[in-house]
């Protein structure tokens, strides 16, 4: 029986102390009728040696040389000892850290990424993380709208160019509160938000509007603009921003004349392998006057009762278990794994090494974007200046372009169209640190080869 | 004994070479957009960093080092062998949006298991893409509501919760755009039913249950309760996290649930890693089938892919960026397949039996039980309000000072219905001696408690910290470090809370 | 057992309302309420010219242990808060009849005035409760 520990001898005893016959006995209150199930469908154990073998043979199936995928999830160098120490049974087996003086490793570290995170994006307080970066998103959104008390309208503005999985979720977390979301165009041009469009809401009750850094397209939005429309509209500002790019760009804290008091995104970036989606984490930060919205856990530093330095989480009576049914979310966890792997990740990063990791990104990303614009018919599709995405048009169909792409090992970036008609045969790709020369080369050439007519095109 | 933070270990200019990458040239990219100031990071060597964390690691409880018998929380072994299994390349590596062609490796064992959970609960279909148990309650109430306001009955907004729940049902609630009302508990642990009856109606949604309840014993009226609430139009919700007491034994859909979670760190032994990441993954009967989150694994003729708004065009929508935590899927996936079917019902078999030994022993120790007269499920409450009401020692200081004893401390104060309680969940790969241990350490501190009470009244003595400074935590908020050299942004951000 | 001075009124959730001498009421939490709560960290309270119905959800007062709102003991509006308990909310606990008092209120509805409990009543109330 694996992971059971007790012997025959053992049961009987405990049978004994506790008075009954067997162990069948213990569910003696549970109606007979629900008792007769069938597991049939379930296989029966395995052991660890085969099971070993079988997974093998499983993820072997799902390797690719290549990858240019970004599209909100990001393959960077993991330095071998960050998960070598996040996997340390102290951390990996851990609960949450409710009481503190057993916990003061896991709670030290939330404070450091706290520091971090709050630093990193030019906020006052960071939370100790949530699920993702979509879901933060969608917390931060019910926290514009907690915290807006001058707005009455519940409308937040979605730039079309945000991820649309972020904006689905959004939809989908929001709907049961009162929140519209209103579409906000880009210009079709630049790949930015439309600020003529912007500018119709200019009367009207707006709660929020949501700006990313840089946007779905890789675009890089004019954000001091935008943070000061914002500030001047009477509207909450929340940027979605990723992690990396912040050694290099402007942190939502200062955008604009005072920032923009909600920041949040996507930690994935930040030592966190692709994983196949998950599990990543959300950042969420703020501007101390609204730390009271702020949902998920917060640790603190405080005393003990000999006057020494201790962590403990606060600010409990916001949350679920405390507040109930009043609380700013239901949310029970955060991602407390994933931050131990960001905060030792950053430490071995250092600001030089992220600094170094996002510059290496962008030239990356231009000179696959020089690469594969080099090939005729293939265009940018959007202008400088972008960070590590751009999109290409090509000239043949994307879907199967992408397909010929993958069977030489190449996963070569997203199809647009699905979510943005208007951006036929586009494709999102992504290049990080990760990709040499020779890699960017290999690109340029599988692409050439899947466009050729002897590739099958057209 | 305090440590260093780790951006006091650093010093200007101290890096971990190994790790940076060589740029070609200068940034770029318009100076507006650029940060002028670096932000704050750590200066430190690897080895600093090293050192650090693993130190740091030292300072925690862990399930791999102490027993740590959290009522509802179910703090059993982890298989090191899932980890191994989860991280291997093709699964790590792989990107969320790769192309179906590569990736169904990934999506044999997500359909596999969907089917197995199906199998273990009697659920028609699964999604797993909820990443926590409070975001699979959330994906179930969402699916009430739409299933009410699909039908035409937009009115039913009303969630009924049991009074002992735990606090994410009435917080779910609210997230959807309902009312809580709440029902009473017996006090030999059953719900009210007369009052049950009275409160449902044309307004009732549905109701959240689970089964064991959170006060640790099984809820024998729950064909009553599904009678009463079904008549009413409502729908039944089942709260997953006590599954671990009737897994393989009792199937949730049997009972007369709609819609429940599981929580996969919880039943399936993936880690709970500091807080997380967890798994909510949400199933469903026939009536909620078409309002199921997305993505979902679906296996046609071609192979396996994933199912999106086409294929379920009422579906609540997606709940994150992605298809869920696919690194806990895989882990509670390796799990099941080393458990296999007959380990399934083994599992509540021992967990029962280890909570019933537990409990048996210490009521025969001196500890007064809060339903002396019931089998405990997986979990039982104990009651210490006699011990506080004569020596003044709480539940509190009881945890506190089970923490000097080597055991991290059961759940206190909770469910909310018991004064002075231990939630206790022993689970079922804790042997008889660990729990003999448990027991005699348990034991002497009662009799502390009668003798010198003071002493429980200090706990802990022999732990990084002693007691922390709640209060002063929270009135002067300290969240992140600052430099000494910003000292009066410091002073701006430790002023009380605002 | 706890304070309950006898000049004032109370309401069956444990606030206390006294009357000022421009005819506004003044409102705050019991001496009962505050020990339950332990101590404060933060308090919340409406906005001056808040419109309130008698028994609305109006201020919070939040100790590290529970978050508890506070009912507006009358209809009416509010006319001033009492802003000491932003930088000190622990005076709801060291003086919760006198500077710890939350916020002042117009009534808007005399009638109301006569349902409030008398310091007999909320005694037997929480004697009740005790049981």
């Amino acid at each position: 029986m694996p992971f059971i520990p007790h012997t025959t001898e053992d049961t009987e005893q405990m049978l004994r102390t506790i008075g009954i016959a067997a162990i069948d006995d213990l569910f003696d209150e549970i109606p007979a009728a629900l008792r007769q199930i069938d597991l049939g469908a379930i296989p029966d154990a395995i052991s660890e040696q085969e099971l070993t073998r079988f997974m093998r043979r499983r993820a072997a199936r799902d390797e690719l040389d290549l990858c240019f995928l970004g599209a909100g999830a990001y393959e960077h160098h993991v330095p071998a000892a960050v998960w070598e120490l996040a996997t340390r049974g102290e951390y990996y087996t851990a609960y949450t850290p409710y009481q503190a003086e057993a916990s003061q490793g896991t709670l030290q570290v939330i404070y450091e990424y706290q520091t971090m995170m709050a630093s990193l994006t030019g906020e006052d307080v960071s939370n100790a993380s949530l699920y993702d970066g979509a879901s933060a998103l969608a917390e931060a959104v019910l926290m514009a709208v907690r915290a807006n008390r001058q707005s009455k309208s519940k409308t937040i503005l979605l730039p079309e160019g945000l991820n649309p999985l972020y904006a689905d979720t959004v939809r989908t977390i929001t709907a049961s509160q009162g929140i519209s979301c209103l579409s906000l165009p880009y210009d079709s041009s630049s790949g930015r938000i439309d600020t003529a469009a912007l500018e119709q809401h200019a009367a009207e009750d707006i709660t929020a509007l949501v700006i990313p850094q840089p946007n779905v397209f890789g675009a890089l939005e004019d954000v001091d603009a935008l943070a000061d429309w914002a500030l001047d509209h009477g509207v909450t500002g929340i940027a979605v921003v990723n992690p990396i790019s912040l050694a290099l760009l402007e942190p939502p804290g200062q955008w604009g004349r005072s920032g923009v008091p909600i920041a949040c995104g996507e930690g994935q970036p930040l030592g966190i392998p692709l994983s196949s989606g998950g599990p990543y984490f959300g950042f969420l930060t703020c501007r101390k006057s609204h730390v009271r919205q702020l949902p998920g856990r917060l640790v603190g530093r405080t005393l003990d009762l000999d006057g020494r330095p201790g962590f403990t989480l606060t600010l409990q009576a916001r949350e679920q278990h405390i507040r109930r049914s009043r609380a700013t979310s239901n949310i029970c966890t955060n991602q407390g794994l994933m931050v131990t792997a960001a905060t030792i990740h950053m430490s071995l990063l250092g600001p030089e090494g992220l600094r170094r990791v996002a510059l290496t990104c962008h030239q990356r990303a231009q000179a696959l974007l020089k690469a594969a614009t080099s090939i005729p018919g293939v265009e940018a599709v959007f202008p400088a200046p972008y960070f590590h995405e751009v999109v290409l048009r090509l000239p043949g169909d994307a879907g199967r372009v992408l397909a010929r792409m993958a069977e030489s090992g190449i996963a070569a970036g997203l199809p647009l169209e699905p979510w943005y008609p208007e951006l036929e045969n586009c494709v999102l790709a992504c290049a990080t640190e990760t990709k040499t020369e020779d890699d960017i080369a290999r690109y340029a050439e599988s692409l050439e080869a899947a466009l050729s007519p002897a590739g099958g095109m057209r | 004994m305090s440590e260093l933070l780790i951006f006091e270990r650093g010093r200007p200019g101290r890096a971990a070479r190994a790790q940076q990458p060589r740029p070609e040239r200068d940034c770029d990219l318009p100076e507006n957009l650029l940060r002028t100031q670096a932000p704050l990071l750590p200066e430190v060597s690897e080895l600093d960093a090293v050192r650090h964390y693993t130190r740091l690691s030292q300072r925690n409880f862990s399930i791999d080092t102490h027993f740590y018998p959290l009522g509802s929380c179910t703090m059993k072994y982890n298989p090191r062998a899932a980890n191994r299994l989860a991280m291997l390349p093709g699964f790590l590596e792989r990107h969320p949006l790769a192309p179906e062609s590569v990736s169904q490796g990934l999506m044999a064992c997500l359909f596999e298991l969907q089917e197995y959970l199906q199998a273990l609960t009697g659920m028609s279909a699964f999604s797993l893409t909820p990443m926590a148990g409070a975001q699979g309650e959330l994906a179930g109430v969402a699916m009430i509501r739409a299933h009410h306001l699909d039908r035409g009955e937009p009115q039913r907004t009303e969630i009924l919760v049991p009074d002992a729940a735990h606090g994410t049902n009435p917080a779910t609630a609210t997230m959807c755009g309902c009312t809580v009302e709440e029902l009473p508990t017996r006090s030999d642990g059953d719900l009210d039913l007369e009052t049950l009856q009275a409160m449902v109606g044309p307004r009732t949604a549905g109701i959240m249950l689970t089964n064991p309840s959170t006060l640790g014993v099984f809820e024998r009226q729950i064909g009553a309760i599904e009678r009463i609430v079904h008549e009413a139009g409502g729908l039944l919700y089942y709260d997953g996290a006590n599954l671990n007491a009737v897994l393989g034994k009792v199937l949730p859909a049997r009972m007369g649930f709609d819609v429940m979670h599981i929580n996969l760190h919880k039943t399936f032994a993936t880690p709970h890693g500091g807080g997380g990441p967890g798994s909510g993954v949400v199933g469903v009967g026939e009536a909620l089938r078409p309002f199921l989150p997305i993505p979902f694994v679906i296996r046609d003729q071609q192979g396996f892919r994933w199912a999106g708004s086409a294929d379920c065009p009422k579906t609540i929508g997606r709940l994150s960026a992605f298809m869920g935590n696919a690194g806990v899927l895989l882990r509670a996936y390796a799990y099941l397949r080393l458990v296999g079917r007959s380990g399934l019902s083994r599992i509540s078999d021992y967990a029962a039996l280890n909570a019933n030994y537990l409990m048996t022993a210490l009521r025969q120790a001196g500890f007064e039980m809060a339903f002396p007269q019931r089998r405990a499920s997986h979990e039982f409450v104990l009651t210490l309000k006699s011990v506080a009401k004569s020596t003044g020692v709480t539940a509190m200081d009881f945890a506190k000072a089970l923490l000097d004893e080597g055991f991290h401390a059961p759940t206190t104060y909770f469910p909310l219905l018991v004064p002075e309680c231990l939630l206790i969940e022993p689970t079922e790969t804790e042997s008889k001696q660990t729990l003999d241990r448990f027991v005699e350490a348990m034991t002497l501190l009662l009799e502390r408690a009668e003798r010198a009470p003071r002493e429980l009244k200090e706990a802990p003595l022999r732990m990084p910290v002693k007691r922390l400074d709640d209060v002063r935590a929270a009135r002067r908020l300290d969240v992140r470090y600052v430099p000494p050299t910003d000292a009066a942004a410091s002073e701006q951000l430790n002023a009380a809370g605002q | 057992m706890s304070e309950i001075p006898s000049e004032l009124k109370y309401t069956k959730d444990h606030e206390w309302v006294r009357e000022a001498d421009d005819g506004s009421w003044v409102v705050g939490i019991t001496d009962h309420a505050q020990t339950a709560l332990g101590d404060l960290v933060f308090v919340e309270l409406p906005e001056v010219d808040a419109e309130l119905s008698a028994g609305d959800a109006c201020a919070v007062v939040e100790s590290v242990k529970a978050a508890s709102d506070v009912y507006s003991p009358l209809s009416g509006v509010i006319a001033e808060t009492n802003a000491a308990l932003n930088d000190a909310p622990e005076l709801v606990n060291s003086d919760p009849y006198g500077d710890g008092w939350l916020f002042r209120i117009r009534p808007g509805s005399p009638a109301e005035l006569e349902e409030l409990l008398t310091s007999e009543d909320y005694e037997r109330l929480l004697v009740e409760l005790d049981d």
